[in-house]
């Protein structure tokens, strides 16, 4: 983080009165430096929760599950792959550079083609997506079924707003 | 679990992340109402762990997964903490929205957590 680019490269992103507070607030270049974050920082909050609780539920499905009901078994490979991309993407958010910023790109398209896929298959084809039906934890179905349902619909929201703050930090980058 | 422990819980983590919300929203960068009132929910949560050792040993047993509970309320318990350094690290406003964003997750997870704990069918 203490590499990122200098702050005055996202000037048109910045709301005016967060530039003003981030410029009466420079006590260090460093601080000053890692303040580039901003915003982002909620998105990268939000993103390591969701990774920390997909990847977890997952893990623990897969110990407890995996082995002996077949029927479980997509559901909790989604969960697993989509507990994945969380990390990535988290990772991809907070780490500096041209590569991260395009491995964030890669992440979070491939999670909002995934919310939107998988969304759609669990809406038209309920059965492959539910799991056993004895097993609730499972039959909750993965992070991105019905677009999110079980996490309150962020699933869906999330690659959105990264989108847009990816787009909004992209002077950074093509200066770079 | 004690049901209306979870819900004083549920309501205090929800009203904290509302309030770091609004500050945050407002400019206000993280202080002492806002780590205060993340620091509430901290403790009630690691109130919450001390329920959740003792009430299977008086017979208040969960009826879902007590692994699936403690990976929730582990991950419940460092998520202040994880927020609360953020917020002392970077002292802006988006630290209070952290600090929001933390608040309302547990709320959320404190809700699924006595769902594991008293209404699971497995």
């Amino acid at each position: 983080m203490s590499s990122a680019p200098q702050p005055e490269n996202r000037a048109p992103a910045v709301p005016p009165e967060a530039a003003a507070s981030a410029a009466a607030a420079t006590a260090t270049p460093h601080a000053r430096a890692r303040r580039s974050l901003g915003a982002g920082r909620v998105l990268i909050i939000v993103y390591a929760i969701l990774a920390i609780g997909a990847t977890s539920r997952a893990g623990y499905q897969f110990a407890a599950f995996f082995g002996q009901y077949p029927a479980a078994r997509l559901p909790i490979a989604l969960s697993a792959v989509s507990g994945v991309i969380y990390i990535v993407a988290t990772i991809a958010l907070v780490a500096p550079g041209r590569a991260w910023y395009r491995v964030a790109w890669v992440t979070i398209s491939f999670e909002l083609l995934g919310v939107l896929t998988i969304g759609t298959l669990s809406i038209l084809i309920p059965a492959v997506f539910a799991g056993p039906a004895n097993l609730p934890d499972v039959a909750d179905g993965t992070v991105w079924s019905t677009y999110g349902i079980g996490y309150l619909f962020i699933p869906v929201v999330l690659p959105v707003l990264g989108m847009l703050w990816l787009r909004s930090r992209r002077a950074h980058y093509s200066a770079a | 679990m004690i049901e209306w422990y979870t819900v004083v819980e549920v309501a205090v983590a929800a009203a904290a992340g509302v309030l770091c919300l609004v500050l945050g929203l407002f400019g206000v960068r993280p202080g002492d109402l806002s780590m205060g009132a993340t620091l509430l929910v901290e403790l009630l949560l690691l109130g919450q762990l001390g329920i959740a050792i003792v009430a299977p040993l008086v017979g208040n047993s969960p009826t879902g997964s007590l692994l699936e509970f403690y990976i929730y309320l582990v991950v419940a318990i460092l998520l202040p903490l994880l927020a609360g350094v953020w917020a002392l690290v970077e002292r802006d406003r988006w630290s209070t929205v952290v600090l929001a964003v933390a608040c309302l997750a547990i709320a959320v997870m404190v809700v699924r957590m006595n769902i594991i704990w008293t209404v699971q069918i497995a």
